[in-house]
């Protein structure tokens, strides 16, 4: 076999062919080839919407099923991300001109006590693959941290990350307050952590438990259906 | 004085280690979110309380409260600097409690993650994780222990700026990683990975194994994985944590964890302890069980569900029963 039969020229593929192949790359992690392939379907007349829902929402949807399903690991999904950042970084000016719709907000943070981020990382890029807006707050929040930060950013979704046993019971203190103040309703929580279960989430009053960065988010997707469809119907 | 563990390697067919660090402290009234360490400094009675606890239920070895004693994690307390030191105190305070036991107790100093990616996926270079450990392991030298244990680690690359530490540091070492997501560490790496790689290393482990991960059942699989001939290392959780009236308590029972420790040994693991959720009350039961137990056959997988509960995923990935993609035609790998 030689080189030239396995070259791909991507702007010679049609637009399915295209669009096949940019799931691959990403899969692949590779960056360059992703945003060459972006700006090749701009000049075909794509709206950045699509090319944003279609092809690389699409292509990190797989990334993300095969990582919650133990195919890929985190230097994948990271290489991942890398790339779809890369086409985003493309996307993301023309998007706002557009005036494209808005897949959904997230603010998200470790709680008080808690200085392990690398899971709340994963769920940033993660979401952000999906074309999410995140407000990553870091490590280490209190109360009124994230209280102050769900106002600020008008966001749809608050996650809470935790690794140590010793911090999830925090996770509550900040969801009674929500409820204190009666803003619980007005947004979607959910929690993860390492030493987190569906159990835990329930008791603590969450609306979700997420195993991991995937199923965060296909659960925030779910949830934001959910409100557009109750926004439909009022 | 110091134990040599390679010399009880010799002559035991099996060692207890010890349970929990960070559990015990917390019910010793460690704050959430403070950094272990700094108790080596300022409560070191309650630090020696802690060793003493695993010495007195009968663990051959014990680790030192250094696991987040390294400059990447103590930064986030505005200690950074102090990783050489704190780690000095946790060493020099076990080897107090080791000396007074009357046998022979092991004191392995510990060291856990840096918490960081590592190059190129994420901001840690190899030169940079290796001086991190470097300078955790003279400390721990300096205060005595008898051997460098590394814990709980994800990344191969990790692993192997932490063996090189070691041999820098001119310290005997052993490994464990954190088999957590499907079987595997969160980076992908199998329990035949990892034997593999430990013994490739120009400065090998005097033993490895698993620690932490997620439940008993899943480590004593993790167990069974590995080949090769280096002896073999369990730290397995007591149980799963569970959410009680704003209190999270793990709910492995000191019987349950009888059982691993026997099947851990019958598995091949010849250094055998407990990791989060573990109390001395699980290790006298632990040590009872190994003493008074005879050693059985290798048990299969059946053998391990019906005893300790189910795994938390079908397959480890070294059965080659893993998940797979299909793939299309790809294009070639880039030069």
């Amino acid at each position: 076999m030689s080189d030239e039969e396995d070259d791909i020229v991507l702007s010679e593929l049609n637009d399915d062919e295209l669009v096949q192949q940019m799931f691959d790359d990403l899969y692949d992690g590779l960056k360059e080839e992703i945003e060459e392939g972006v700006t090749i379907l701009l000049e075909r007349g794509w709206e950045p919407y699509d090319i944003l829902t279609k092809a690389l929402v699409g292509g990190m949807t797989i990334v993300g099923h095969d990582f919650r399903d133990g195919i890929l690991f985190v230097p994948e999904v990271l290489l991942a991300a890398n790339a779809m950042k890369g086409g985003m970084a493309i996307l993301k000016p023309l998007l706002a001109e557009t005036g494209a719709p808005r897949v959904g907000k997230m603010v998200i943070g470790t709680v008080k006590g808690d200085i392990h981020d690398i899971g709340k990382n994963l769920v940033s890029m993660m979401m952000e693959g999906a074309g999410f807006e995140v407000v990553d707050l870091g490590i280490n929040n209190a109360v009124e941290s994230y209280l102050e930060a769900i106002e600020r950013e008008d966001a749809d979704i608050l996650g809470m990350s935790a690794l140590l046993t010793t911090t999830m019971p925090y996770m509550k203190v900040v969801i009674d307050a929500m409820v204190e103040k009666g803003i619980r309703d007005n947004y979607t929580v959910l929690v993860g952590g390492a030493p987190l279960n569906e159990e835990f989430g329930r008791a603590i009053g969450a609306d979700a438990y997420c195993r991991d960065a995937a199923v965060a988010v296909e659960t925030a997707k779910q949830f934001m259906a959910r409100k557009h469809n109750q926004l439909a119907a009022g | 004085m110091a134990t040599s563990l390679s010399t009880l390697l010799r002559d035991r067919d099996w060692l207890l280690a010890d349970g929990a660090t960070g559990t015990i402290l917390f019910n010793m009234g460690l704050q959430s979110g403070d950094a272990p360490e700094l108790w080596n400094e300022t409560e070191p009675d309650k630090v020696r309380a802690l060793y003493r606890g695993s010495v007195e239920a009968g663990s051959d070895l014990f680790l030192t409260n250094t696991f987040g004693g390294n400059a990447a994690r103590l930064k986030l307390h505005d200690a950074g600097h102090r990783a050489g030191e704190l780690s000095r105190m946790g060493a020099e305070i076990a080897r107090e409690i080791a000396d007074a036991a009357g046998r022979p107790v092991v004191v392995a100093g510990s060291m856990g993650p840096t918490g960081e990616i590592m190059a190129p996926m994420g901001p840690l270079t190899h030169e940079a994780a290796v001086e991190i450990f470097h300078q955790q392991a003279e400390g721990l030298k300096a205060g005595g222990a008898d051997v460098l244990w590394v814990e709980t680690i994800s990344a191969p690359e990790e692993l192997k700026a932490a063996g090189e530490a070691a041999r820098l540091a001119d310290m005997p070492w052993c490994v464990t990683m954190s088999f957590d997501t499907a079987g595997r560490t969160m980076m992908g790496t199998t329990s035949a990975d990892l034997s593999r790689l430990v013994v490739r290393l120009p400065h090998p482990p005097l033993a490895y194994g698993a620690n932490c991960g997620v439940g008993a059942a899943d480590l004593i699989r993790t167990v069974m994985g590995f080949t090769g001939s280096l002896p073999v290392i369990a730290k397995g959780n007591a149980g799963i944590p569970k959410y009680h009236d704003g209190h999270i308590h793990y709910d492995g029972t000191p019987e349950l964890m009888a059982r691993y420790a026997t099947l851990a040994r019958d598995a091949g693991a010849t250094i055998i302890g407990g990791c989060c959720g573990t109390t001395p009350e699980h290790l006298r039961a632990m040590r009872a069980a190994l003493e008074s137990t005879p050693r059985g056959p290798i048990p299969d997988l059946a053998d391990v569900t019906e005893a300790l509960g189910g795994f938390s995923s079908d397959s480890d990935g070294t059965d080659g029963r893993g998940p797979t993609r299909e793939r299309r035609s790809r294009r070639r790998a880039r030069e």
